[in-house]
């Protein structure tokens, strides 16, 4: 692997509150290729907010510290909110988990994904037809001229999709990007982010709170608790983990094949988040 | 105990009409748990909130202990109760987990209401310490208990549960399943339980019915389940997909009417 596309070490994320300061992110530390990384965790884990201090996202009374965050070889803590502007979307694309909230209501959906590519003008519809076309969108031109209310949930997150891809990113941030989503268009999601990372490169993070799921579909996962990385693994091998965490998560998993009569509750260790 | 004869639900008129429920037959014994599993759409919550009589338009039977679900009968709250999906939603903000747990004794005209809330509460595995709480005080795990604590109360014979662990972290889950298997056992309940998670049915149900725009697909046993071993072709793909990412499942999905 060449050098790492992002760089992320040390990474800590304060939040100020009337009880004190929430440590919601506490010293993370990981780097990314043309890959797909995949960060599980459960609510409160911190992998959300790690996601989106890489795109400067967070509301500006949150403070965000690392050693080192830089995007191909550019320093992401000294940006300025141009040069960041400059990047998001264009070179680092968000998608979050419901359509519902994320595409605007009275804009039809062409619009919104020719809206996203980079070169205005005329080109950029033709490119928005071609981006609902690489979604698996079977009738484009129909599409184009719809609402976002007038599409389901899994054609709404396709819509997502193409509207994040429109300007090619080199690294893309999914929160959560399926799980609103049925099993079966989960799947056809899924294979279309596969795609674009194998044919174009693209470095992937994949967030998410279903284990099975990500350690199906990304190269490499850490898991998340407390705002700390409790470990790091090949994804294919995350049922071996060895970790009590991930264990206790992957125990308390119900599974088809099984017929235990109880199912193991997670036992949360204090030493886990010891300084 | 719950009996369900050609249920019809039809939703909008004229041609844009949805037939959400179509000619669902199925029945549940005293004390079995049975589960209503398919996709968004297919119907199973519209067939759930009929027999919780959240949902007046419907056409067929659908009946608990022989109560007819149709008239708003005065047996019913005594028979059938309800979890909902999300504890977020369900419970008032403002009010109190004991007055969440009063209200239905005192609508019924049952006294000797302390002892009752706080045994309910020692029963879904909280105490007494949580009575005088707003649910913005507890976790969304405790609400779950809080919303279950609420539909014991009138001791029923028949909970109806629609996805009452897809809010919820893993490791919640797993708590809150334990929880409804123990007072399954506990109070002889009859369970009808909506999940889109087939391993949440595996985990929980004895017999299930999967569901597709409507209409059921096919009724097993859980063991057939287990096996994996579908008599449909549509309870097929759903077993392959709920298995995780496979770039060749993902190519061969298709669409079922």
């Amino acid at each position: 692997m060449s050098k790492p596309l992002l760089e992320v070490e040390d990474l800590r994320v304060t939040f100020p509150t009337p009880t004190g300061p929430f440590r919601a992110v506490r010293g993370v530390s990981f780097s990314l290729g043309r890959e797909r990384l995949g960060i599980v965790g459960e609510s409160g884990s911190g992998k959300s907010v790690t996601g989106r201090s890489v795109l400067s996202l967070l509301p500006p009374h949150a403070r965000v510290e690392a050693k080192r965050l830089s995007f191909d070889g550019k320093d992401l803590l000294t940006a300025s909110p141009g040069e960041m502007r400059a990047l998001r979307g264009s070179r680092i694309s968000l998608v979050m988990q419901d359509p519902k909230y994320s595409l605007n209501p009275v804009m039809r959906v062409g619009e919104q994904i020719a809206e996203a590519v980079r070169d205005k003008g005329a080109g950029a519809r033709r490119r928005a037809m071609e981006m609902l076309e690489a979604v698996r969108i079977r009738d484009p031109e129909r599409v184009f001229n719809l609402y976002p209310h007038e599409v389901s949930g899994g054609m709404g997150q396709r819509i997502m999709i193409a509207m994040m891809l429109a300007p090619e990113p080199d690294l893309l941030i999914a929160d959560e990007p399926t799980s609103a989503l049925d099993v079966t268009v989960q799947m056809q999601v899924l294979a279309i982010l596969d795609d674009l990372v194998a044919k174009r490169g693209m470095g992937l993070i994949f967030i998410s709170h279903d284990l099975d799921l990500v350690a199906s579909f990304c190269d490499r996962v850490l898991v998340m608790y407390g705002g700390r990385v409790m470990e790091e693994r090949h994804a294919r091998d995350l049922r071996q983990a060895t970790h009590p965490y991930t264990q206790g998560l992957l125990d308390s998993l119900p599974r088809i094949d099984d017929d235990r009569a109880e199912l193991p509750t997670l036992k949360r260790d204090p030493a886990w988040l010891k300084d | 105990m719950i009996q369900v004869r050609n249920l019809n639900v039809t939703f909008g008129q004229g041609a844009q009409a949805v037939r959400a429920v179509r000619d669902v037959n199925f029945s549940v014994a005293e004390g079995e748990s049975f589960g209503l599993v398919g996709e968004s759409g297919s119907g199973k919550s519209t067939a759930l909130r009929v027999l919780a009589g959240l949902n007046p338009h419907w056409t067929g039977e659908a009946a608990v202990a022989g109560v007819s679900v149709g008239q708003r009968d005065a047996r019913l709250p005594r028979l059938v109760q309800m979890v909902f999906q999300d504890p977020y939603a369900s419970l008032h903000p403002r009010h109190t987990v004991d007055r969440a747990l009063s209200e239905p004794l005192e609508i019924q005209g049952i006294g000797d209401v302390g002892p009752r809330v706080e045994r309910a509460l020692t029963d879904v595995g909280l105490g007494p310490a949580f009575r005088f709480r707003y649910p913005n005080q507890l976790s969304g795990g405790q609400r779950q208990r809080v919303a279950i604590a609420r539909a014991l109360m009138l001791e029923p014979k028949v909970l109806l549960l629609d996805e009452p662990t897809s809010a919820l972290d893993v490791s919640v889950q797993a708590e809150i399943l334990n929880l409804l298997r123990r007072l399954r056992r506990a109070h002889n309940l009859t369970m009808l339980l909506v999940s889109h998670n087939l391993a949440v049915i595996a985990h929980m149900c004895d017999r299930l019915a999967v569901m597709n725009r409507g209409a059921i697909v096919e009724e097993m046993d859980v063991a057939t389940l287990r096996r994996q071993e579908p008599r449909e072709a549509y309870t097929r793909q759903l077993l392959l997909a709920s298995r995780g990412y496979d770039r060749e499942v993902a190519a061969n999905i298709i669409t079922y009417d």
